[in-house]
């Protein structure tokens, strides 16, 4: 390899790197380099010339977009990219991409789940044993030097028996059930499809699920019909002592009666990483031991963006060899 | 049965202590507490039982105290604070509540690491002081995957190693001996094992060779990177070489349920953001404290009754 000619940049597949001016590739140089070796990383923002004219110009020749962080890919501008035939997300959640408009138009879309899934299903484990053994409260009880003082700590439940209804059984889904199974919890789960492949019991509707769980673990897309999803239905069919784990976005809930159900005492406990409004977290919830609060992170961790780099190059590769691309998002 | 003293050494379940009160003579030895020894000399010679846990058990002079105590029955699985040789010798039953919680104690090991190595307290702080408005939370550090390491592979160990398989994590341990039956890899000597694992747990029993298990020699072997979950007894780490390690940064970090001198915590550690301290919660849930209460009350039921006991010690 090290007798090999560097290859011309012009020579190389061209990749558009889409991004907000603000956003910066988020990992370290290695990824760079290993991008602009094997790709020509075509990005506007690192140009003198309007953003527009650069555009236009390269359009005829953009056939992938690397679409970074949340930056957002309108139907509008699909329309500026005639050729492009597949789109490589840095996030597993893709509501900033129209998806509806790239699958009209035959554009394949991938995401991270498949570099994400073990971070954000460890995350999803770690809130539900935080909840229901009060671990965070405990801490904050130990360092606040009332042990000594108060002597007792209230109760925690047992995570084994507990029916855990997972929704939305993809890659991230499936490595919660994997994960909990282990410590006796029995998985049941509701998705757009029952999965022929997967034992657990379905249930055509979250509302279903609900009444036959003591655990939601909300591991599905925010989409048009997915907003809100969760709602004070589901969360009355859950129960008195339900506890509701959210790794996927803060939209999929309705926010304002979650917090009514926790404050009221209506609910056992919710574990979210994910909220309606980031950074922006409802002040009601910061009292409740029964809460336990994590700041979109569950996929904050070296290794999942090592992975996450892994996963594009990869795809980039095999896209301009027309071979197999993995973690593909489709309509299912 | 209602005439048998039955001694409850300290508050240990409100559950427990009625259903005591419904089928004995129950003495509550805090409702008496000075003095002891009066105390003792009135009704000692009815308290055919004591009923004790991991803070107040079953010492020489409390036995001693009961010239007519036939039984022990702990509120525990740890038996650390009951006087087996002086049971032994007196012919004076031990039971203890071992399975029953196992699998709450494994669960609090794995969260204890998961809230370590991703700083879910740490997150969860964050977000509660309002800092998340001026920028997003630093990196953690995955946990499937890493190396675990586990000190006593008995109930508790093999129920830890269970659930950090799911995680795709490896699994050693180490233990007096090898353990047939199992695939996982072996060290006879623990800082062996401790340098060769990233997440260390303490899973065995209080003995005499394992007080102090958890030295300095095994905690620089752990190292910067590497994690200690105590689910054990305080007693087998030597907490000041631990409070050194954590403050000069020799160890990545700990999670902590139990301590040298209970309830007292080292104050040092509470500045710290790579530990998570919990107050002795092991096996506190609401449907286990339920089942160790009713295995207690079972054992005491079978032995005045002359039936076998449930789960005797000794």
């Amino acid at each position: 390899m090290a007798d090999k000619e560097p290859q011309q940049p012009e020579e190389l597949p061209i990749v558009l790197v889409h991004r907000l001016p603000s956003f910066k590739i988020p990992s370290g140089s290695s990824f760079r380099d290993q991008l602009r070796s094997q790709f020509h990383m075509l990005d506007p923002h690192e140009s003198p010339e309007p953003y527009d004219s650069f555009l236009a110009r390269h359009a005829p020749f953009i056939r992938v977009l690397m679409a970074t962080g949340p930056s957002p890919v309108s139907a509008e501008f699909l329309e500026r990219l005639p050729f492009l035939e597949l789109i490589v997300a840095t996030s597993a959640g893709l509501n900033h991409i129209d998806l509806p408009a790239c699958w009209s138009r035959g554009i394949v879309v991938t995401n991270a789940s498949l570099a994400f899934a073990e971070d954000v299903a460890d995350c999803a484990v770690g809130l539900l044993i935080d909840v229901l053994r009060r671990i965070s409260a405990a801490d904050r009880f130990v360092r606040g030097r009332l042990w000594p003082v108060k002597e007792n700590y209230p109760l925690g439940f047992k995570l084994g028996g507990k029916r855990v209804g997972i929704v939305g059984l993809g890659s991230i889904g499936s490595e919660v059930a994997k994960r909990l199974l282990a410590f006796g919890c029995t998985i049941a789960y509701t998705s757009r499809n029952k999965k022929q492949s997967v034992s657990f019991p379905f249930y055509a509707n979250v509302r279903d699920l609900a009444a036959n769980s003591d655990v939601l673990v909300l591991c599905f897309a925010l989409t048009k019909e997915t907003y809100h999803m969760i709602n004070k239905d589901v969360m009355v069919a859950l129960g008195k002592d339900g506890v509701i784990i959210n790794v996927g976005r803060g939209s999929l809930i309705n926010e304002k009666e979650l917090v009514q159900c926790l404050v009221g005492g209506e609910m056992g406990g919710a574990g979210l990483d994910v909220y309606e409004n980031e950074p922006n977290v409802p002040k009601e919830l910061f009292g409740l031991d029964n809460v336990v609060l994590s700041p979109h992170c569950a996929v904050m961790t070296p290794e999942s963006f090592e992975a996450l780099d892994q996963l594009i190059v990869v795809n980039l590769k095999a896209f301009f060899s027309n071979k197999p691309l993995v973690s593909v998002v489709s309509n299912e | 049965m209602n005439n048998i003293g039955v001694l409850m050494t300290c508050p240990m379940s409100e559950y427990l202590e009625n259903q005591l009160e419904n089928r004995f003579n129950l003495f509550k030895l805090w409702n008496h507490s000075s003095p002891k020894p009066d105390f003792l000399k009135t009704h000692s010679s009815s308290i055919k039982a004591v009923v004790g846990n991991t803070k107040i058990g079953a010492d020489a002079n409390m036995i001693d105290s009961l010239p007519n105590l036939e039984i022990v029955a702990s509120y525990s699985d740890g038996l650390d604070k009951i006087d087996l040789g002086k049971c032994k010798e007196k012919g004076i039953k031990v039971t203890n509540t071992p399975d029953v919680l196992t699998d709450d104690v494994a669960d609090l090991g794995i969260g204890l690491a998961l809230a370590v190595l991703r700083k879910i307290c740490v997150c969860d702080r964050f977000v509660r002081s309002g800092n998340w408005i001026n920028g997003d939370f630093a990196l953690a550090s995955k946990f499937s995957g890493k190396s675990v390491g586990i000190v006593g592979l008995g109930r508790i160990g093999s129920a830890i190693a269970k659930r950090a398989e799911a995680f795709n994590c490896s699994i050693s341990y180490h233990s007096r001996s090898k353990k047939p039956n199992t695939n996982y890899k072996y060290y006879s000597n623990i800082a062996d094992l401790a340098a060769d694992c990233q997440i260390l747990f303490v899973a065995c029993a209080l003995t005499e060779e394992t007080h102090h298990i958890i030295n300095r020699k095994v905690i620089d072997a752990l190292g910067p990177k590497g994690i200690l979950i105590n689910i054990g007894r305080g007693a087998h780490v030597d907490e000041p070489e631990l409070v050194s390690a954590l403050l000069e940064g020799r160890l990545g970090g700990a999670g902590l349920d139990v301590y040298e001198n209970e309830p007292n915590v080292p104050e040092q550690l509470f500045s710290l953001e790579n530990i998570v301290l919990v107050p002795h919660v092991g096996s506190d849930t609401e449907e286990t404290s339920k089942a160790m209460a009713d295995l207690v009350i079972s054992n005491l039921e079978a032995h005045f009754k002359c039936k076998p006991l449930l789960t005797p010690v000794l």
